[in-house]
């Protein structure tokens, strides 16, 4: 077996005994954002499009997977299926209109975009604006396993991670992945090569946000709910942050950042309480109500000093020539 | 009198409102293209400078008994200065790099700024007075027009084309301009680029608190009064594209006109024309209305 192999078994082995060491719910999220962020990265480290409008997918997906379980009466394995196609769809759509703009173009053209569905989303009736979409069942798997039972959800959602991953590992590593990184590299010369730029971009664009879909619906049948924090602009940039800070261009990089990032705003409150008793500063206490300062700062900081992030620098050191 | 079923009155008010929003995407659509013009990056701080402008203003006033037409030069002053600091420790670092780290440090700029202004005045809005000398509203026989309203058009077309001005016609602007074609060879007429590039983003910083400090009075002063401006304008400026100056400023002033009058019309859309806009231009024009791809 080859160590890349080995890894990956231990991974696996690590992702199956982990709902008894850790909150279960806590871990199903976590992965939810992991196959988010690397869905996410197949554009921005592998093709070069920065996407700032990733949130429509993840909760476009998550409205249409709530709409399809809740209230056309869905089995949840249909109801992910149904979030992903919409996400897709939608993808399509976005993707045609920003691939015909290059670079920051095309980052303020998906941003917008994404602000328009955000708009759509809060006066839209099936939504329930401000409310959120509540009281998502999470049913029967295949009519068989009960989804209630939060370990065998649990299990159901590695999978579904495992998958998702599976398929962007594909993706990267095959001849299509090739020419992805070829525009990322040198688009007018991949032109020139006569490759059609266009129709590899919009067809990466559309896998990544069919995966952001498959992780937002999977995400609303572990929460149960579905609400407009996922198509806020804020949450486009929390899965750029994810992927920047595990690294971009990495296979793992995204799933590190999203359990980082997940982590911290979690136990930002706890974090602020210690260095508030270490340092005797009072004004640390409050940090865990602004969560987006650290966000923040770990975003300068990861563009000036690290832009490599966690796992790109960990490569780095492990290539360097010894001796 | 009626405009298809629309009273005249409300129509111009709805102009008029939509003229204000105008002067402001306006204002900081050319910021935002001067800036990209030079240091190739789309600041996305934009939004947060402008909401420091108000809140500069605002602070000014409740400690330091600053008023209205003081702050008006104080607070983008203090802003640009900020911004000054910013590029030179900051932005500096990356011109050698991709532009997309530009949008992303410049991002994650923003969140800060967001969040310690929210972390020390709180999510509700901070009320500013409107200064005595323009207070009420003058009869101009279609409609009775709010002074301060119809002021901040007016100072904002006066800046914008101020603007202009120097770069399109002074010697200023022509190593700006030229600078934005070719800094090496400007540097090497001996122009100092470096400081070239400090004094026009602060430039462009100090125009978008200016702009925060004509909205202080007409909406309440709050923290994230800047993020819901900026991605509008980030439509505006992929519509208007950022090659021209006066692009940019008919543009901003011609999606306002048509927000206000979609408020009048059809309200469900007002928050989401510029968007439609946006992708009808994308699919008609995808370098923009004045755009030249760089």
């Amino acid at each position: 077996m080859s160590r890349n192999a080995i890894g990956y078994a231990l991974l696996v082995a690590l992702g199956l005994v982990a709902p008894f060491v850790l909150y279960p719910i806590f871990l199903m999220q976590a992965l939810c954002f992991a196959l988010f962020a690397c869905a996410f990265n197949l554009l921005i480290g592998y093709t070069g499009l920065l996407s700032f409008g990733h949130a429509a997918f993840l909760g476009m997906a998550g409205y249409a997977m709530g709409q399809a379980v809740k209230v056309w009466g869905l089995p949840p394995e249909l109801g992910l299926l149904v979030g992903t196609a919409a996400a897709a769809l939608l993808g399509y759509v976005i993707g045609s209109l920003a691939i015909r703009r290059q670079g920051i173009y095309f980052a303020m053209i998906t941003l917008a975009l994404s602000q328009m569905l955000y708009f759509f989303c809060l006066q839209a009736k099936f939504t329930g604006g401000e409310d959120g979409l509540q009281g998502v069942p999470r049913g029967d798997l295949f009519g068989l396993i009960s989804l209630e039972d939060d370990r065998a959800l649990y299990y159901f959602v590695f999978a579904v991670f495992v998958f998702g991953f599976c398929i962007i590992h594909r993706a990267i590593h095959s001849p299509f992945g090739q020419v992805l990184t070829a525009i990322r590299e040198n688009e007018p010369r991949a032109v020139s090569l006569g490759y059609d730029v266009d129709k590899y971009k919009l067809l990466a664009f559309v896998i990544s946000a069919g995966l952001s879909g498959l992780a937002g619906s999977t995400k609303t049948l572990v929460l149960g709910f579905e609400t407009l924090t996922d198509v806020h602009w804020h949450m486009s940039g929390e899965v750029v942050l994810m992927t920047l800070l595990g690294g971009m261009g990495t296979v793992l990089g995204p799933v590190v950042g999203a359990f980082i990032v997940k982590t911290l705003e979690n136990r930002i409150g706890e974090f602020g309480e210690l260095l508030a008793a270490s340092t005797g500063i009072e004004w640390f206490k409050t940090i865990g109500d602004s969560v987006t300062i650290v966000t923040g700062l770990i975003f300068v900081i990861c563009v000036l000093a690290f832009r490599r992030g966690i796992v790109g620098e960990a490569l780095a050191l492990f290539r360097k020539p010894r001796g | 009198m009626e405009i298809f079923g629309v009273p005249l009155q409300a129509m111009f008010g709805q102009l008029l409102l939509g003229l204000v929003n105008g002067s402001f995407y306006a204002m900081l659509s050319l910021g935002l293209a001067v800036i990209f013009g030079l240091l190739n990056i789309i600041n996305f701080t934009h939004g947060a400078v402008y909401m420091m402008g108000a809140y500069a203003a605002y602070i000014g006033m409740t400690a330091f008994g600053i008023g209205y037409w003081p702050a008006l030069i104080v607070a983008p002053l203090a802003v640009g200065v900020f911004g000054m600091v910013i590029e030179r420790t900051m932005l500096r670092w990356l011109y050698k790099l991709d532009h997309l780290y530009g949008l992303l440090l410049t991002f994650g700029l923003t969140l800060v700024l967001e969040g310690l202004f929210r972390s020390v005045f709180g999510v509700s809005g901070q009320p500013y007075p409107v200064p005595d000398a323009l207070r009420g509203a003058t009869d101009v026989g279609f409609m009775t027009l709010p002074n301060y309203r119809a002021w901040v058009v007016v100072a904002s077309l006066a800046v914008c084309v101020m603007t202009w001005y120097v770069i399109e016609r002074t010697r200023l602007g022509a190593y700006l301009r030229a600078g934005t074609e070719n800094p090496q060879l400007v540097q090497a007429f001996g122009v100092n680029v470096p400081l070239m590039i400090t004094l026009t983003f602060g430039f462009g910083v100090a125009l978008a608190a200016f702009a925060g400090v004509l909205a202080a009075p007409i909406i309440q002063v709050n923290p994230l009064m800047g993020s819901n401006l900026i991605i509008i304008v980030f439509a505006v400026v992929v519509i208007g594209g950022m090659g021209s100056i006066m692009g940019s400023i008919v543009t901003g002033l011609g999606l306002g006109i048509i927000e206000g009058l979609t408020k009048v019309y059809y309200p469900e859309a007002s928050s989401t024309v510029v968007f439609v806009i946006m992708a009808i231009v994308l699919i008609v024009r995808p370098a923009g209305l004045f755009g030249r791809e760089k």
